[in-house]
């Protein structure tokens, strides 16, 4: 028995490092199965579906540079996605922006949210950091509820219009919005991709490996792990504002702490710390409750035990791992003159 | 003048005097030691000097800069640079990225040099993994560039440390006993590792254990106990010293086994 789970574990792990190996082929390859995919004649609700895994794709892929790379895990990310979601919703459905105008002003107002978790923060470690934003969030979802002239309370915020592109509307049926969020997700991707490998990069994950030896080599950890909450929550904000115009109604309570524990799964079962970990846990997380549609009393005794089998097993997450590939030195700059 | 003069430190933690008035200075181009027995407060004049804490009273003269109140950040730029006794590397990180860590202060590009990957961006990362390797070819670990800083045998994780503060480009080293937990060999080797930095240049502050280590290449030595300075002088001196033998050699052993550290 564990000498089978060990064939498999290291079949697995020869499986990654072909991945790793191939990935200039097998990057593009996916990202031209996710580009043909919606043209095959699915439902409405699939495309939906879709959709959904590449918002909680996108919103992973930002709250992993807080609690993948930096070590800070923040319980309450959902704070920026909904200031994100209503800055856009207000400015497009009250004063008739077009969504891609608002795009700037909600990275702005759910980065302001971010240094305001950040702040206080920057003493608190562990658990009180993670509670604190907890706490921030549930400000923010109170705000929403009682700010009636802003954000017409629990009455919510209806006909939020899709973002229009040079005057095609992007939706759901001429699948313009799946195609949005796949930009989105790539973009958002290839920043973190730049973003970790470099200097950036590495004073965070030294931050979260030894805070105190980051410091002593020079690394200003207060000014980093704001940055981090900084780029989270603006990302987050923006992927909120995508999920207002997705859904087209928001209200308060479109904005709980299950959105929070959704995103931080989506991180923790694809693989802390990791670019592709995000999306397979968006893939499993977004489909799993649907797949147990049938088993609704179930369904959180299954999700309880996937956890706790993850736990286990492999809690670095599926698709965390360290790549026994060598460190992939910088190669030299090119000169005009030299080759 | 003094390249690190250090007048009447003095620290407590509640009603504990940790270091009491300590006073010592490291000339450009020595190898200076600090003795005493385990508790004696080496480690806590060593948190001084780093910023790591702040003195209650005295003054710390580096390259005739105040550092006294510093954050460690500002300490590394002024160009003190130290291993720690238990080592804190970043362990889930790559040798070579460890190494690269420790030259984060002399990374001059800006975010927006990284976002559009400037020339600026790649010579500067080029570079750096450049000396890099250098670095670990000097401390002999070039062997295992590629590998997680937590893989290495023990002996050489303290080596990365030393790597890792030669990489800030310090020009004083202070290393907090760099040759524990390694058996005779290997600290022979250490100590002539020591001495070669001493030519290349670096000024080096050192907290060791064996006696071996700190007879044979230190210039001078200063000896700590109950964090009080009881002897200060060259090697042979210190030998000889009756406050030390009975202080510090004396009670070496049992002094070890108490405090257990
Ligand atoms: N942060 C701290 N809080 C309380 N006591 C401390 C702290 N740091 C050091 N000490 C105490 O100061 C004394 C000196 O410790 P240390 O400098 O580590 O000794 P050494 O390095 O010489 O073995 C010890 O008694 C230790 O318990
Ligand atoms: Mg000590």
């Amino acid at each position: 028995m564990k000498e089978k789970t060990m064939n498999l574990s290291n079949a697995f792990k020869s499986f990654l490092a072909f991945c790793d190996r191939w990935k200039a082929v097998i990057i593009p390859l996916l990202i031209a199965v996710a580009a043909i995919l919606p043209q095959l004649g699915f439902s409405t609700y699939i495309i939906r579906l879709m959709c959904n895994i590449l918002i909680y794709t996108s919103v992973g892929m930002a709250l992993n540079l807080l609690v993948g790379y930096t070590g800070l895990v923040s319980l309450g990310n959902v704070a920026f996605f909904c200031i994100g979601a209503y800055t856009s919703a207000i400015l497009t459905a009250n004063c008739g922006w077009n969504f891609f105008a608002t795009l700037p002003i909600v990275a702005l107002t759910a980065s302001l949210g971010g240094v305001m978790v950040g702040l206080p923060t920057l003493r608190l470690s562990g658990p009180f950091l993670s509670i604190t934003a907890l706490g921030f969030a549930e400000v923010i979802r109170l705000i929403a509820m009682n700010f009636m002239s802003l954000t017409n309370g629990p009455l919510g915020i209806r006909s939020i219009p899709r973002p229009n592109l040079f005057g095609l509307e992007l939706n759901l049926f001429n699948k313009g919005f799946y195609y949005a969020l796949l930009v989105l997700v790539l973009l958002i991707t290839l920043f973190i991709y730049l973003l970790t490998n470099s200097k950036y990069g590495r004073a965070l994950r030294a931050i979260k490996n030894d805070e105190i030896a980051a410091g002593l080599m020079g690394i200003r950890t207060g000014s980093y792990k704001v940055m981090a909450f900084v780029i989270c929550s603006a990302l987050s904000g923006i992927v909120g504002a995508f999920y207002a115009s997705m859904i087209q109604y928001i209200e308060p309570n479109s904005f709980t702490q299950d959105n929070s524990i959704l995103t931080l799964s989506v991180v923790v079962v694809g693989g802390m710390g990791t670019l592709r970990g995000p999306y397979l846990g968006a893939i499993i997380l977004v489909l799993l409750p649907e797949l147990l549609r049938g088993a609704e009393g179930l369904r959180f005794v299954i999700y309880g035990l996937a956890l706790v089998l993850m736990m286990r097993f492999r809690p670095q997450g599926i698709l965390g791992w360290k790549s026994p590939l060598p460190y992939k030195l910088p190669s030299p700059p090119r000169d005009a003159g030299k080759r | 003048m003094p390249l690190l003069d250090v007048n009447n430190i003095s620290i407590s933690f509640g009603g504990l005097a940790a270091v009491s008035g300590f006073s010592f200075h490291v000339e450009e181009g020595e190898i200076v030691s600090i003795i005493g027995p385990n508790g004696a407060g080496k480690t806590t004049v060593f948190n001084m000097l780093t910023g790591v804490y702040k003195p209650d009273a005295g003054s710390i003269k580096f390259d005739g800069v105040e550092c006294n109140g510093l954050a460690p950040q500002e300490i590394v730029k002024l160009g003190i640079a130290r291993t720690f006794q238990n080592i804190r590397l970043y362990k889930d990180m790559r040798v070579i990225e460890n190494v690269i860590v420790g030259m984060h202060i002399n990374q001059k590009y800006g975010f927006f040099d990284m976002l559009l990957r400037t020339k600026k961006f790649r010579t500067c990362e080029y570079e750096s993994a450049k000396r890099a390797q250098q670095i670990l070819e000097m401390v002999g670990l070039s062997q295992h560039t590629h590998d997680y800083a937590k893989n290495l045998p023990y002996g050489e994780q303290r080596k990365l440390e030393i790597a890792r503060a030669i990489a800030t480009s310090a020009k004083l080293l202070i290393l907090d006993e760099p040759a524990a937990g390694m058996n005779t060999g290997e600290s022979e080797s250490l100590m002539h590792f020591i001495r070669t930095l001493k030519d290349k240049g670096f000024t080096i502050l050192l907290i060791e254990h064996d006696m071996n280590v700190v007879m044979n290449i230190s210039d001078r030595i200063y000896v700590l106990n109950y964090g009080k300075k009881i002897a200060e002088g060259l090697p042979e001196e210190i030998v000889s010293d009756p406050q030390v033998i009975t202080a510090y050699l004396g009670v070496t052993k049992e002094g070890k086994d108490a405090a257990g550290d």
